[in-house]
């Protein structure tokens, strides 16, 4: 095949990771060690990906707190909190894998806080039955980053950094490598690689309150979609129970649900604690029905059940929403969540130290002295590329994914502190699944000339536009859309409003155009050319929620209340067919008798 | 409450720039980042600007506001007269890229040198043990965001590019002092941190402490226990020999980053303002390995060349007179103990 002569800069490599947090740096570390010739890609400077946001801390069942702890709790909770329709091997090689990962991360030169006995400690997080996340006070994913880095960095492993990939490229059915540009000088690439990882995180910028930053435009999942991969599970969307809500340039902005897990309690206008109200009939063996033993079960976990502001996260966020709705909310919009009269201040600082500077800072609230106000804020999504369990590949020979862009691990809800873990767990495996494949390879594919001209073509289309509409506006109309038709309760009519109006916007998105001085560092060109995995990805998350037709985990249907048990044999899977986005259910993979056992205990 | 603000924001690339001035409708409790994205959103949609988390936890929205070192994020427009005119201008330290934007690289650059955490030993099934009392003094410097606003004001190199070859700065003075307080570590960077990394140049004027937004204690508890810990490699009064503890195991090594192409990618310069159309042909290198220097443009910021000793802490601490002076002065064994009981004083007052 023809080799390319319309973009010069052309780099190989064995494996290229897109994405550089937590997933992306551990992949290509495991790459570089298993042998492959690596590279990372990534669209900010290294070390700001949004792992770095990951406050509470890293789920692993090391048993350094509670020695009761081990990886079938862990898996169990995993399994429970995603209202089992988690791909039931992911969710055990997970919690399998997830203390070494942890351990390995010492070893590279993280400081977790410390026992007693000077091991790494564990705090306790919504959904998991012991204090199990390995923590650096509330900025683990700071350390976790970190870390990483300076590892891959130790290690000498090619970045290119401010670096965005805009398509996957293909020889026939396989991966040939990838196509993207500079954002400092506008200039394009390719990298000729058998084998890419994706690592690119998820989707929140599709929504108007969220606590994602300008990177989780959905690049990976768009990208796999249009080169042929499946998506699975995308109407499941966390709303993290906690944002910020006041003043208003913070809104979104999260608040760690260490909070809750180091003693914080949510109340309503009335100064009642309402969680109470609200333990569904799921988790009612496990979960504390009066304060007096919620209170108690801090210190002794063994005699007291678990007080309910620890239930999973899409249990708090509906909770709250319903607070909000039955006008018992506060001031700002959202509800109270109080640790200043529960813990000292001097403990409030020690633990919370980012919360307590986050609040001061932004808010002028003192946290040790009054309570916060918050309400929910789209935080994750746990539907992404179907990969296979062990080696994290999907359906595209050569494609890999790792991270919130892949799906299954998490089932309709994802615990907090598990993503964390996952990033570890699947990064590992992906960069190691990717090495391996390119070492089995007969022969190199060949990336074509044709494909590397239309992606060219695609990235300076808005540039031929002049006097077309702001690519600003119409991001602003679609987080508007996403946000009240497609948020934390849905109904049918308005999924299939809000479908009309994404094809509306992808019409207006054909015409945006870009001002200014051309391709140097324009956020306006970027924002164009964003739009595109944007407005696929919220077109699957509509699409998959108006086909689901229940409630479950992130996706609860006004329409459909009700948990349907014949729902929860099932997965949505999307792929795209010329162009056109199809639905189809398919049966999810039978979990083996030795792990069915664990659920038949009753608590 | 809604308000105009009056907003000059400096627009250009390296070639040169000018302010621009601009009027941007604010909101009660907004930070100097809201503005400057309702900029670029209504106004001044290629405004170029880099950020993240708007949180304070990311460190990449980094700029000059009415000429403080600052984080966009967390500045609010309520700590200005209302009447003000709010200026952002680029860090000054780095190679300005476009309007806010700036080459940071040679942070990234530095941070290759630095020899990686040695344990001593796998980790595997999560044998290490160390107290939380000993850990807390390495996790203030892993507080870091790498906003580089500690580079970006320290004088060194703020106004000299001259000294950026021998001086890793600030941030990565902590990442020293980091590794040498991590209780496990076997490795001994106390020698390669004076004179590779260019730690004498500091003369702990404490500019860096004052920017950080993470309210590290840089030069207090990172410089000057690292100043001192030079010291006790070099010249070992009895008295300090005598303490009780001292790691005399570990081993001594020196820069980490090898002389081969940076791994560190950046793409070539000078493709900037190129019209759409002129995209063939526009980046001059094919890159056809790994190993090949591919679009690497960092001529400026190459791996630091290997220098003699500059001038050391020794000189810095003990009197601010021409190093070269000192240097050869016989006196110095008289200045060593003189700064050895200094450092002793220092660091027993810090203690209480």
């Amino acid at each position: 095949m023809a080799e390319p002569t319309n973009v010069s800069e052309q780099h190989d490599y064995d494996v290229v990771v897109v994405g550089a947090g937590g997933s992306g740096l551990r992949a290509a570390i495991a790459a570089h060690e298993a042998g492959a010739r690596t590279a990372i890609v990534c669209k900010s400077l290294l070390g700001k990906a949004h792992t770095v946001m990951a406050e509470g801390g890293i789920a692993a069942a090391m048993g350094n707190v509670w020695p009761e702890d081990n990886w079938q709790v862990h898996f169990r909770d995993t399994m429970r909190g995603g209202k089992m329709l988690n791909n039931w091997r992911m969710a055990q090689l997970h919690a399998q894998e997830a203390p070494e990962r942890v351990w390995e991360l010492e070893e590279w030169g993280a400081l977790f806080d410390r026992t007693d006995e000077g091991k790494i400690s564990q705090r306790d997080f919504g959904g998991h039955r012991y204090a199990r996340l390995a923590h650096v006070g509330d900025r683990t994913g700071l350390e976790m980053i970190r870390t990483l880095q300076q590892r891959a960095v130790d290690l000498g492993i090619d970045v290119f950094m401010e670096c965005t990939v805009t398509r996957l490229l293909l020889d026939g059915q396989r991966v040939a490598g990838a196509f993207g540009y500079w954002r400092e000088t506008g200039s394009f690439l390719t990298f000729r690689a058998p084998a890419v990882v994706l690592a690119t995180g998820g989707i929140g910028k599709s929504f108007q309150v969220t606590s994602n930053s300008w990177e989780y435009t959905g690049d990976g999942h768009a990208m796999a979609l249009w080169a042929g991969a499946s998506l699975l599970n995308m109407e499941f969307v966390q709303f993290h129970p906690t944002g910020m809500v006041w003043p208003p340039s913070v809104k979104g902005i999260l608040i760690t649900e260490s909070v809750r897990g180091e003693g914080g309690v949510l109340r309503n206008s009335e100064g009642k604690r309402f969680m109470f109200d609200y333990i569904p009939e799921f988790f009612k063996a496990e979960t504390a029905d009066n304060e007096q033993e919620a209170d108690a079960w801090y210190a002794d976990h063994k005699n007291n059940r678990r007080p309910p502001e620890l239930l999973p996260r899409d249990e708090v966020a509906r909770a709250i929403n319903s607070e909000i709705k039955a006008g018992r909310g506060s001031p700002h919009g959202g509800v109270f969540l109080d640790i200043a009269s529960r813990r000292s201040a001097a403990d409030i600082k020690r633990r919370l130290p980012s919360m307590y500077h986050q609040f001061k800072e932004l808010g002028d609230v003192d946290i040790t002295k009054e309570p916060m106000e918050v309400a929910p804020t789209c935080h994750y999504v746990m539907g992404g590329i179907e990969v296979d369990a062990d080696t994290q590949a999907a359906k595209v020979s050569g494609l890999y994914a790792a991270g919130e862009v892949s799906g299954g691990m998490h089932g309709s809800n994802r615990l907090g502190g598990n993503s964390l873990s996952d990033l570890l767990v699947f990064g590992k495996r992906a960069g190691e699944s990717a090495a391996s494949y390119v070492a089995g390879l007969p022969s190199r594919p060949a990336i074509s000339s044709r494909d590397v001209q239309a992606a060219t073509d695609e990235a300076l289309a808005p540039f031929s536009n002049p006097g077309g509409e702001n690519p600003y506006a119409v991001m602003k109309d679609l987080q508007e859309h996403m946000q009240s038709l497609v948020g934390i309760i849905r109904k049918g009519e308005e999924l299939e409003l809000a479908l009309k109006e994404i094809d509306r916007l992808k019409e207006r998105a054909q015409h945006v155009s870009v001002k200014g001085s051309g391709r140097s560092y324009n956020p306006g060109w970027h924002t164009a050319l964003d739009l595109r995995a944007m407005l696929t990805v919220s077109e699957c998350i509509a699409r998959a929620a108006l086909e689901r037709k229940e409630s479950r985990g992130g996706h609860t249907r006004d329409d459909y209340p009700q948990t349907d048990p014949d729902w929860g044999k099932v997965n949505l899977v999307l792929r795209e067919r010329r162009g056109v986005i199809e639905i189809a259910k398919q049966p999810l993979p039978v979990m083996p008798d030795d792990l069915k056992t664990l659920f038949e205990e009753t608590h | 409450m809604s308000r105009d603000l009056s907003m000059r924001v400096w627009r250009g690339d390296a070639s040169g720039g000018d302010f621009a001035d601009y009027t941007v409708p604010v909101e009660e409790g907004e930070v100097v980042l809201d503005a400057i994205h309702r900029l670029q959103a209504e106004q001044a949609p290629d405004l170029a600007v880099r950020w993240n988390c708007k949180a304070g936890k990311c460190g990449s929205c980094s700029a000059e506001i009415n000429g403080k070192p600052r984080l966009m994020c967390m500045t609010r427009l309520s700590s200005y007269e209302e009447s003000e005119t709010i200026t952002v201008t680029p860090m000054r330290t780095f190679p300005v890229i476009r309007d806010l934007v700036t080459d940071v690289t040679f942070n990234y650059e530095k941070a290759r040198d630095v020899p990686a955490f040695a344990p001593p030993g796998s980790n595997a099934g999560g044998q290490f043990r160390m107290q939380q009392v000993d850990v807390e003094r390495s996790q203030e410097f892993r507080k870091c965001i790498e906003c580089y606003l500690c580079q970006n004001t320290c004088h060194v190199i703020r106004d000299h590019d001259e000294n950026k070859p021998a001086f890793a700065g600030p941030r990565f003075f902590i990442r020293y002092a980091e590794l040498d307080m991590h209780p496990l570590d076997t490795v001994d960077r106390r020698q390669m941190t004076q004179e590779h990394e260019g730690l004498g140049y500091c003369n702990i004027t404490k500019c860096c402490t004052e920017v950080c937004p993470e309210g590290i204690h840089i030069t207090d508890n990172g410089i000057i226990p690292m100043k001192e810990r030079v010291v006790d490699t070099k010249y070992d009064p009895v008295f300090l020999g005598l303490r009780i503890g001292r790691r005399k195991d570990r081993r001594p090594v020196g820069p980490a980053a090898g002389s081969g192409p940076s791994p560190i990618k950046r793409p070539g310069r000078g493709t900037s303002a190129q019209p759409a159309a002129a995209l063939a042909g526009a980046a001059s290198v094919t890159a056809t390995s790994t190993g090949s220097p591919g679009a690497t443009g960092t001529a400026t910021l190459a791996p630091a060349p290997p220098r003699s000793a500059p001038a050391g802490a020794i000189d810095k601490v003990a009197s601010a007179a021409s190093p070269d002076t000192l240097k050869t002065a016989l006196p110095a064994v008289g200045a060593a103990a003189g700064v050895g009981l200094l450092a002793w004083a220092i660091r027993r007052s810090r203690r209480k």
